[in-house]
């Protein structure tokens, strides 16, 4: 690994101004467990390291059953899992966060770095478009919201300026007749890279379903979400089989999978359709429960 | 570069260093305080053999920076004996016979360790979960899962 300044700010603003001034040559370490593997592999040759560790209010997670849930940006993978709010409410996300790496990962790895990373195939991000994640984002000149749907522009890349840091993710209050589930499609049972992850959240009215979100990871430029697929769900009472079936076609349909290395397009295509029917299904049974 | 000052406490002692700020905690442990128990596997996190615990929580060192470390608590193999009284979780290791070539050993006890202290008592198909991040390059493990099994049940007893 090369060396580098390394930079401990104690508040957002600070390390804002450290990133706007090094720009370009500045990195922001927040578990470390993508830039770190990064430096060592020389494909990350930052200058300037910036942790995030020492700013106090980055790490942790807040409840409330008026406003939401409020996830600090610091906040470990290994304590989304196993926090009981989110396990019962927020289940997607529990689910998502448990499948990043091993709980040594997930000790060290965080909610704001494995979003702020922006990797197509990132666990927690299918979940976080599911359950209508709002990201705060900070800088030295103020605050800003971007809706979790509007903040990816691409591998990599997201709608954040130069000197910008996630502070926070905020997620609406689910109602107890609201389920949620993500499911991945890999080889390993941990420590595997998504082949195709889909996160699909709903809540019953009357015992109809509503507000009906489908997630998709690793089958796009960016986790993108199947608004056909979410719409027909919505449309009809009840939710058959034959409604999960066009469901899950129409959200094959929308994926824009690569074939690589681990699999083809045309297999990534057919486990999008599979999860929707899967993940859709226990997210009614769970909101009914 | 600027070295900057680094206090650690690892198995009970501290140690006031001055790291350049890419040293990785595992680097430090093993080349500046000498305790080279830990070790380098894959360096990148995948394999478990660098696990240490940091304020009871067991982590990959490969991937943290020693900076990041400065004030925390550190436990390594090392100080897992007391009074020259074996750790159970060792003596399960030798009485199962659950290392071979023994270099994933340290890594796995102490993820083990960390994962015991949450969850005394664990099915046998939830501890292999937990220890999915460490790799036995032995494949030794059936007889690993045995003598963390039987630590286990040595230490509820305990």
């Amino acid at each position: 690994m090369r060396n580098f300044e390394f930079f401990e700010p104690t508040t957002v603003e600070e390390a804002s101004s450290l990133l706007a001034q090094y720009n370009g040559k500045a990195r922001l370490l927040a578990g470390g467990t993508d830039l770190i593997i990064g430096m060592k592999a020389r494909t990350e040759m930052p200058e300037y390291v910036i942790s995030l560790e020492n700013i106090p209010g980055l790490d942790g997670i807040t409840y409330d059953e008026g406003s939401g849930l409020r996830v600090g940006a610091m906040t470990k993978m290994r304590a989304l899992e196993t926090d009981a709010i989110i396990r019962d409410r927020y289940t997607a996300l529990a689910e998502g966060a448990a499948e990043v790496g091993s709980i040594q990962i997930r000790h060290l790895a965080t909610l704001g770095g494995n979003i702020g990373h922006a990797s197509p195939a990132a666990d927690a991000a299918a979940a976080l478009l599911v359950l209508d994640a709002q990201v705060q984002i900070g800088s030295a000149d103020g605050q800003r919201t971007v809706p979790i749907d509007a903040l990816f522009t691409g591998p990599g890349t997201t709608v954040l300026e130069p000197g910008e840091i996630i502070t926070a993710f905020e997620f609406p209050p689910r109602p107890a007749n609201s389920g949620s589930q993500y499911l991945k499609q890999k080889i390993r049972e941990v420590m595997d890279l998504a082949f195709v992850g889909v996160a699909s959240a709903v809540t019953l009215n009357d015992g109809a379903v509503e507000n009906t979100r489908i997630g998709l990871a690793a089958v796009a430029p960016t986790p993108i979400r199947a608004t056909e697929a979410e719409g027909i769900i919505n449309r009809y009472h009840p939710v058959t089989k034959e409604i999960l079936e066009q469901a899950a076609e129409a959200a094959s349909a929308q994926s824009r999978p690569i074939s690589d290395l681990r699999c083809s397009a045309e297999y990534r295509r057919q486990i999008v359709g599979v999860l929707t029917r899967r993940t859709v299904q226990t997210a009614i049974n769970r909101a009914q429960s | 570069m600027n070295k900057h000052p680094v206090s650690l406490t690892v198995n009970g002692d501290q140690y006031d260093l001055l790291i350049e700020p890419r040293k990785t905690l595992l680097a430090t442990l093993r080349d500046t305080i000498g305790l080279t128990g830990s070790k380098e596997g894959c360096s990148t996190g995948d394999c478990g053999a660098c696990t240490v615990i940091i304020d009871g929580k067991a982590i990959t060192s490969c991937l943290m920076l020693a900076v990041s470390a400065n004030g925390k608590e550190i436990t390594t193999i090392e100080g897992l004996s007391s009074n020259g009284h074996l750790h159970p979780l060792q003596q399960g290791f030798i009485e199962k016979g659950g290392y071979q070539c023994g270099f994933c050993t340290p890594g796995f006890i102490m993820a083990s360790k960390a994962y015991l202290d949450e969850i005394p008592n664990p099915t046998e198909a939830e501890l292999r979960h937990a220890l999915g991040g460490n790799i036995c390059r032995c494949t030794g493990y059936t007889k690993i899962i045995e003598a963390v099994m039987s630590a286990a049940e040595a230490m509820r007893n305990a």
